[in-house]
């Protein structure tokens, strides 16, 4: 079956304007004109194109769709200024994202901005004015640009002033555009000219009328084509009188419209509403416009005399507050889908005494408010911090209703219920809070089991409170092998719920190869918040799920098989080849620096205001699931303004946090004594005792000269007589809880999520800081550094501070050397979960290395012979150590 | 010669794979660039890729005809950065008609020689390549100035119309305008294009323009939405249009769907061999690219598919191999008139 593509007229700037029969007149910005607004003129002419800029916002911002541009002034180098000024707009993406009409009676000024834009423009206009073969010139050049042009109905003999010569000039322009110059008749407008009625004179009374009816047989003629015009020509007999002009130009379009007018250049700003004007000028309008009861210029002269009476109004500020006037099922909308709590409890009120039962208001006005946001959302209209404050206005609609509806002994909801949790031994959250926010907001019961869930508790709570789906997060490896955990006791336990598995770590390829096999009904990997919706949704519906279901596993089977008959693609070198090819680094040059210090010092309560400065903001925002580079997101046009209001309102949190002392920093950082033994083991020296660090290798067979890496080769091997170290840290924030639960209380999700975002960052920049520190003043290897943040977050520093059970160093387990070499939980109070996470969830940690060759890798899939040897090395057994190494494992 | 719109009716055609891929392979090294002809030339020319036509003709003519081979029914001219703007960097400004001339007649007598090898009549099409310029028309290269341009529209006309104008003499079926980044400097190639015809008062050959979705934001690197993109560039009546680089053919495929449903012309797609790895190197296998552009045919959304960045032979063949079969995407009906329903 084909697709049937419709003869619409299209234009775009950044984004398409599409042209379609329910398209209302399309609002064309007017005021970036230098011969219309006097304003923009000087601008241009003292070359303050930044501040003309602005006047283009403000005029998409008022609804302009297109926006127009003209630069004929005696006194400009139209060409220059032209060039000048699109080449800035297209660099305002909020502005660019229109498209432009290109406005001039001077052709090579048109052309000069049609050099400029990407997208689809219109020029305005070309015309048979100085006869058809420069018509048909300028018609070829805009047509080679792809610009849609704007006809004047103009020919030799002059401009079209009577209804049938505006016919025939646009008729013949037609025939040549389209027969000759092989323009689409939907590309083609017409400007059939408005001009200025009630002049005085006579001979001008009928030009409303012949506007009207041409425009009329114009759209009869040639359905295809649009016609536009600028309005404010109607009006100009009283200028200065705006109260007035607006009105004719409301009536104008009324009529106009009606006739098949589709655009029109106009202040988009200043157009009253038709039905708004006071009756007796509304009627004065219609006459002079219509030519009606006009003998003499009778109406023109009433007219006239009436608008000596009226003083132009001065304009009134529209108020924000207008929706305060709705009825209260608006303003709750309002208020959701604005996300504002100022009257939240004083408007459910009213609802609650105006339904006959308050459980009707959830279930009514909020729940069709949430479904607007969940719509918005969907399309993308709508960012997701907006959707966590508008799930913080139904919290405190739900609160308030919540006590009545206790009393009434009902239900809390018939919502079927979604129950969350964060599995045994991981302690991060953020991704799953924002997950149960979005799904609280499309109308489920949501129960939070928090973090650290072990699987029988999941499972029972599941069964206590009837759950329809059990959704599980996680962000450490560890956490992967308790998911299959957690799928196999559903399927021994005879559960029925889907189960939803989500966060960092996660993947469909995980989800279909590991998980989904131990479970069969039903084993969804979910990629963000925002799909989390549809997934629920087609889970719940009787009518969707089977088939829902039945593709999933078919997906999944497939990706299995894939992944299963996937032969190696890589080749591996056994491990001692790998031992050989290691990173080769000249020890004979080189004289390890000392640290200042050997063992591990405290830095405890350490200034927020100094970490602040090393914040890197960018995993802030994806935390956020708002994707882009900082500070350029905050610019960006699509996520700007949200990122915008999320970066002020964390820093209005962080002054909080900060003043008010809500969390302190604890960190430790120590240096030892080290020597590798020239493979995978670095022996540390602790006050006499004697430590070793295994390390892991990169097995994968490299390209001709790159090595197979280990932590250990940056370690200078014994059997240089070298003194080298290697160093640790740890550092975290305490104090969240207190705060966390006083936002829970106040179901504020937004400062929840928000405060531990900050959390984390304030570990990050923490981590940060103390490198910094042992590179210049600790170790001081790196004394004359002089880096900024931005080149911090780069890594652009000597040395580097891998994580165990990061890419460099996967295995989790060697946390515990690292932290008893730094003085244990005591030191910071970090704690280690089963799985080795870390708690607080805002902390870090991490080995120095200080060696100037020494940089990150991912030591990558290894063989059985490393897993073997390094078995060894670690005193484990083969399946303990599988268990720590299954993502590196097969 | 065979009319590629005769072929679009009957079947989806296959578009070659990587270039470049193809060529690092031969581990070629500065003197091999150089060739006996520019052993002395001032600056470095190991990377110069288009330059091969001149000093490794043979070498890029092997490459076109392991793509025959797989299956690809149009190969595409080495000529991605041959014109006088992206030469600049190598001070080969006055080698671009030279190049693009070489590049055509190396890729139609790869094309004769194959046939004749091989007793093939399935008709096989050389594409002109096109492509995007290291230099932007609608970006600014200086944050601080963002009305600056690093060059003008007809700096950037005048470039490809020359581009062209070797392409043409050189004998090629289609120009191919890909990898877009920016609309403008696309638009300037149309307008390359229409002056040299009507210049040169021939026909018109078709034109294929392929743009490129740089991320998920689902927008082009100048920022438009595939939508705009499209309305943009839909003066140039092409043969077809479609996407490129960039992404693999996972993360192509919605942006794909939303081009067929819009599009009046035919529809291409040659997505990368998936997203580069940690090692910045492409490891999608050729069976999966294989697998995901089937499954778009199946959909219907494409009758143009085949490979850019990290796509071999091997991935062209399991792309060939997998749409053999399957009808090609209908044209639209376009409608002539407005009607409500």
């Amino acid at each position: 079956m084909s697709n049937l593509i419709k003869p619409y007229s299209r234009f775009a700037g950044l984004e398409p304007l599409i042209v379609r029969p329910e398209t209302n007149f399309i609002n064309v910005g007017e005021r970036t004109n230098v011969t219309g607004s006097k304003k923009f003129a000087r601008l241009i002419r003292e070359n303050k194109y930044e501040e003309a800029l602005s006047v283009a916002r403000q005029q998409v911002e008022n609804g302009a769709q297109i926006i127009d541009v003209n630069m004929d002034d005696a006194l400009l180098d139209g060409v220059h200024a032209m060039t000048t000024f699109i080449n800035l707009l297209q660099s305002e993406p909020d502005i660019a994202k229109v498209p432009v009409m290109l406005d001039s009676s001077k052709f090579e000024i048109i052309e000069a901005g049609l050099k400029c834009i990407q997208g689809k423009c219109i020029v305005n206009s070309i015309s048979m004015k100085e006869g058809e073969q420069k018509f048909i010139e300028h018609a070829r050049i805009c047509h080679m640009y792809g610009a849609s042009v704007i006809v004047m109905a103009f020919d030799e003999k002059g401009q079209a002033d009577t209804k049938e010569r505006k016919i025939e000039i646009c008729h013949r322009a037609y025939k040549i555009l389209t027969e000759q110059v092989g323009y689409d008749p939907q590309d083609i407008i017409f400007d059939p000219n408005i001009f200025a009625l009630a002049t005085g004179m006579e001979e001008h009374n009928n030009y409303g009328v012949d506007f009207i009816e041409a425009t009329k047989e114009i759209k009869r003629l040639m359905p295809l084509t649009k016609i536009s015009g600028g309005v404010s020509n109607l009006s100009f007999s009283f200028r200065g009188n705006d109260h007035v002009r607006e009105a004719m130009h409301s009536v104008f379009l009324y009529y106009a419209i009606k006739a098949g007018m589709d655009m029109g250049i106009v202040n988009a700003g200043q157009l009253v509403v038709y039905d708004e004007i006071e009756p007796q000028l509304r009627e004065l309008c219609e006459d002079v416009i219509l030519n009606r009861n006009n003998k003499n210029n009778e109406a023109t002269e009433k007219l006239i005399a009436f608008a000596e009476t009226v003083k132009a109004k001065g304009k009134v500020e529209v108020k924000d507050e207008a929706w305060r006037n709705t009825l209260v099922e608006e303003r709750l909308k309002h208020a959701l889908v604005n996300g504002i709590t100022d009257y939240i409890d004083t408007d459910t009120e009213e609802a609650r005494l105006k339904y006959s039962r308050p459980l009707e208001v959830i279930e009514g006005p909020l729940m069709a408010g949430m479904s607007v946001v969940g719509d918005l959302f969907g399309a993308g209209k709508m960012f997701l911090p907006q959707v966590v404050k508008s799930a913080r206005v139904m919290k405190k609609s739900v609160a308030w209703l919540t006590p009545f509806i206790e009393a009434e002994k009902q239900e809390a909801s018939n919502a079927p219920t979604i129950l969350l949790a964060t599995v045994k031994g991981d302690v991060h959250d953020i991704g799953k809070n924002i997950v149960g926010v979005v799904l609280g907001c499309n109308g489920y019961n949501i129960i939070d089991l928090g973090v650290m869930v072990p699987a029988d508790k999941i499972l029972d709570e599941a069964e206590k409170c009837n759950a329809s789906i059990i959704g599980l997060s996680g962000l450490i490896t560890p956490s992967l092998d308790e998911m299959v955990h957690v799928a196999h006791e559903m399927k021994r336990r005879n559960m029925k719920q889907p189960l939803l598995i989500g966060g960092a770590t996660t993947s469909r390829m995980h989800t279909a190869v590991k998980i989904a096999p131990k479970y069969d009904e039903g084993v969804v990997h979910v990629l963000d918040a925002s799909r989390s919706v549809t997934v629920a949704g087609s889970l719940l519906s009787k009518e969707q799920k089977p088939e829902f279901l039945n593709n999933i596993n078919k997906e999944y089977q497939k990706l299995k098989e894939d992944f299963e008959n996937k032969k190696p693609v890589k080749q591996f070198l056994s491990f001692a080849d790998a031992q050989q090819n290691k990173a080769k680094i000249d020890w004979t040059n080189y004289q390890p620096a000392v640290p200042a210090y050997t063992g591990a010092k405290s830095y405890d309560n350490y200034d927020l205001n100094e970490l602040r400065k090393y914040i890197d903001w960018q995993p802030f925002f994806i935390a956020w699931e708002l994707h882009g580079k900082f500070p350029a997101i905050l610019s960006d046009e699509k996520v700007g303004v949200e990122a915008t209001k999320l970066y002020n309102d964390a820093n209005l949190m962080l002054d909080q946090i900060i003043k008010e002392q809500w969390l302190t920093a604890k960190g430790t950082a120590g240096f030892w004594k080290a020597n590798s033994d020239g493979k995978d083991t670095v022996t540390v020296s602790n006050n006499g005792a004697t430590v070793n660090l295994e390390f892991l290798r990169q097995q994968i067979k490299k390209a001709e000269g790159q090595p197979n890496s280990s932590l250990a080769d940056f370690i200078a091997p014994a059997e240089t007589n070298l003194q080298d170290y290697i160093g640790a840290f740890s550092v975290t924030i305490h104090g969240i809880e207190e705060h966390i639960k006083r936002f829970e209380a106040a179901h504020d999700d937004y400062s929840k999520i928000t405060l531990q975002a900050l959390a984390d960052r304030l570990a990050e920049a923490f981590a940060e800081l103390l490198h910094e520190r042992t590179r210049k003043e600790f170790w001081a290897y790196a004394k004359d550094e002089q880096l900024s943040n931005e080149d911090l977050i780069k890594e652009s520093y000597t040395g580097i501070r891998p994580a165990p059970g990061y890419p460099a160093c996967p295995d989790h387990t060697e946390k515990y050397k690292l932290f008893s070499l730094l003085g244990g939980e005591a030191a910071t109070g970090i704690h280690l979960t089963e799985s080795l996470a870390m708690y607080p969830a805002a902390s870090v940690c991490g080995w120095y290395f200080a060696h100037p060759e020494s940089k990150y890798f991912g030591v990558g899939k290894i063989e059985k012979d490393q897993l073997e040897d390094y078995t060894k090395r670690k005193g484990m057994s083969i399946d303990e150590a599988t268990k720590w190494l299954r993502p590196i494992l097969e | 010669m065979s009319d590629i719109r005769k072929e679009l009716e009957k079947r989806i055609l296959v578009i070659d794979g990587a270039m470049g891929t193809m060529i690092q392979r031969h581990k070629l090294t500065e003197a091999d660039y150089r060739g006996e002809r520019f052993k002395d030339w001032a600056s470095d020319l190991k990377g110069n890729n288009d330059l091969l036509c001149l000093t490794k003709p043979d070498i890029i003519k092997g490459i076109h005809k392991q793509y025959l081979a797989a299956g690809a029914d149009i190969i595409e001219t080495n000529t991605f950065n041959a014109q006088r703007i992206s030469l600049a960097d190598y001070h080969m400004e006055s080698l671009a008609y030279e190049m693009n001339l070489a590049a055509a007649k190396i890729a139609k007598q790869a094309i004769a020689e194959f046939n004749a090898e091989t007793n093939n009549t399935v008709p096989k099409f050389v594409a002109g390549a096109i492509g995007p310029m290291n230099k932007t028309l609608s970006l600014s290269p200086d944050v601080n100035n963002p009305g600056f341009r690093a060059m003008s529209f007809d700096d950037a006309m005048n470039a490809y119309y020359e581009q062209v104008k070797g392409l043409v003499d050189g004998g090629v079926d289609l120009l191919l305008i890909e990898t877009i980044f920016d609309t403008l400097n696309a638009k300037a190639a149309i307008f390359a294009i229409k002056k040299y015809f009507q210049d040169a008062n021939k026909p018109e050959l078709p034109v294929s323009i392929s743009g490129t979705i740089t991320d998920a934001s689902g927008r082009t690197l100048s920022g438009q939405t595939l939508e705009a993109f499209y309305i943009s560039v839909m003066h140039a009546k092409p043969l077809s249009v479609g996407l490129n680089c960039a992404l693999g053919a996972h993360e192509m495929r919605p942006h794909i769907e939303e081009l067929s449903e819009m599009a009046s012309c035919y529809v291409s797609a040659y997505p990368n061999a998936g997203l580069p790895n940690a090692m910045g190197e492409y490891d999608e296998r050729p069976e999966d690219t294989g697998h995901y552009l089937e499954e778009w045919a199946q959909e219907g959304f494409v009758n143009i598919v085949g490979g850019c960045c990290g796509t071999t032979p091997d991935h062209i063949k399991h792309i060939a191999d997998h749409v053999k079969n399957i009808k090609p995407r209908e044209l639209p009906v376009m409608q002539q008139e407005l009607t409500t329903e």
